[in-house]
């Protein structure tokens, strides 16, 4: 009965409840190692049982269940008194200890943990996919390339901050909350970029295992938090960035949105993330991530490149640029002036900002010459962009536009 | 509940003779945090530090202790004082951290006490 088939039947299971188990074992016992190692042992629980029993008609409720069993058997072994008389008491009573805040919900709680303030920023990333996406430590290593060790190293520092420290286990008061819950966006953001345009040589162009886990785990907070609009404006945003990716890469090429072939982008993620996008503007408490989605509906509300509305886009861009002053915000609002104003108005933007260092400021600055007919000073700037990038996709594009130019 | 220990720094750019004008600000403002500390009935201890230069560095490491003039190590920033407080969670802690560091005008560093062995 123990089929490869079944064993990974259970590990999708097992995946997709397994922030649900760690966070409520967190809740009732305090402690993340008590957690993850009970999960675990439920894990290896269900492999032998299921395939002889069947699979439970509610399988998450078992694993937990099952779960909560081991850490409470693991917990009666310890022989610390302390612990041992702590644990008793957590035993006793299986409700929250701390009043809990506007929303309940033990994955919530746990995701404001693992992207507290407090933490390094790249340890927030790698404990939300650790704890919350239930992927592997050896996963997420390879995920943002490093070696194994480093980042184990890494999320048992951040755990170990979070008990000596006592960062707790609790969503934010109301005070704190929108502050935070902007953080658990960035950290999630992060996750589904890593994904969509990696940032390393070695790996694929796009990695989906993350973009996937990215909204999946926005899926979560939005369902949790279904009045924040930001939380709906970044869900929108990765619905229909995700929506063009089965043709944003062609043999092994970056397709920049213009040239993409719009009939193979997913339909249902782009009704999707209209849809959410309309519920934004129908709130009307406008924000960053609210805008960006309102930007790529647009895009994706285009039949052809050609039918693009460039003077909403670039309105959106001044809006957005209201609210995030970044200079990556006004290059791509550039963008958008060169389709209304052209390319010699864009150029002059483009010009003024300090962005040297970045791969699309060069990118941009190339096509824009390119199309005023300076070959020789496009040529310049691909070569400018290509040495400040290493997606081999994106290498790929720069590279052959470079090598269409007329002398 | 965990003991948290709140520092401010002291720096190589802070200037050598206070203009006790200039800073009558600060100590009421540092004064009224300590009253509301001691109010809420968190505070356990709390103070300012004399300069660095004043400091003396003990080691008894080796076969004789040995005395010496000036901090532990060489250093761009020390310990300027500091407040001890018993908090139930870092998000207590940097609540209040928070307010210290408005009313002290420098930047605070939050770091619990470790537990007492079980």
């Amino acid at each position: 009965m123990d089929s490869p088939d079944s064993t990974a039947a259970i590990e999708r299971i097992y995946r997709e409840e397994y922030g649900r188990i760690v966070a409520s074992l967190v809740r009732r016992f305090g402690d993340i190692d008590i957690a993850e190692e009970a999960a675990g042992e439920a894990l290896l629980a269900a492999v032998e049982r299921w395939p002889r029993d069947g699979v439970p008609p509610n399988p998450g409720g078992w694993l937990t269940t099952t779960a909560g069993n081991r850490a409470i058997d693991r917990i009666r072994r310890e022989s610390h008194r302390d612990a041992k008389h702590q644990a008793a008491l957590m035993i006793e009573n299986d409700e929250p200890h701390e009043p809990t805040g506007i929303v309940e919900d033990d994955r919530l709680r746990l995701i404001f943990t693992c992207c507290h303030p407090a933490l390094a920023p790249e340890a927030r990333v790698a404990l939300t996919l650790r704890l919350l996406g239930g992927l592997t430590v050896a996963e997420i290593a390879q995920a943002f390339l490093v070696p194994e060790t480093t980042m184990a190293q890494r999320i048992t520092r951040a755990k170990k901050k979070i008990s000596a420290a006592k960062i707790p286990y609790r969503i934010p008061e109301a005070d704190d909350l929108a502050g935070r819950v902007n953080g658990v966006l960035a950290v999630i953001y992060l996750v589904f970029n890593e994904g969509y345009l990696s940032s390393s040589a070695d790996a694929s162009p796009i990695r989906d295992e993350l973009t996937a886990e990215a909204i999946r785990l926005t899926r979560i907070l939005r369902m949790l938090l279904p009045d924040v609009p930001e939380v709906t404006g970044l869900l929108a945003l990765m619905l229909l960035t995700e929506a063009r990716r089965p043709v944003r890469v062609a043999g092994g090429e970056l397709v920049p949105l213009q040239e993409q072939d719009r009939g193979g982008w997913d339909r249902a993620l782009i009704a999707e993330g209209h849809d959410l996008v309309r519920e934004c503007l129908a709130l009307n408490r406008p924000g960053h991530y609210q805008l960006l989605a309102a930007i790529n509906a647009v895009h994706t509300d285009a039949p052809t490149a050609g039918d693009t509305d460039w003077g909403q886009i670039a309105t959106l861009y001044s809006q957005l640029y209201a609210v995030t002053p970044s200079p990556i915000v006004a290059l791509n609002r550039a963008v958008a002036v060169a389709e209304l104003d052209g390319p010699e108005v864009a150029l002059a933007d483009v010009d003024r900002l300090a962005l040297t260092s970045y791969h699309a400021w060069h990118a941009t600055r190339a096509d824009l010459l390119r199309r005023l007919g300076r070959s020789a000073e496009a040529r310049e700037a691909y070569d400018a962009a290509m040495a400040c990038t290493d997606n081999e996709a994106e290498r790929a594009y720069l590279t052959r536009r470079r090598n269409q130019l007329g002398t | 509940m965990t003991q948290y220990m709140l520092t401010v720094h002291g720096t190589v750019d802070d200037p050598t003779e206070v203009d006790m004008a200039e800073m009558q600000p600060i100590f009421e403002a540092v004064d009224k945090v300590n009253k509301k500390m001691m109010d809420a009935g968190i505070w356990v201890f709390g103070g300012g530090l004399e300069p660095i230069e004043v400091s003396t560095t003990v080691d008894n490491t080796g076969a004789e202790p040995i005395i010496t003039d000036g901090p532990f190590a060489e250093s761009k920033e020390w310990v300027g004082g500091f407040w001890i407080l018993e908090l139930p969670d870092l998000d207590a802690a940097l609540q209040w951290a928070t307010e210290a560091s408005k009313a002290c005008a420098g930047k605070v560093e939050v770091r619990p006490f470790q537990a007492e062995p079980a």
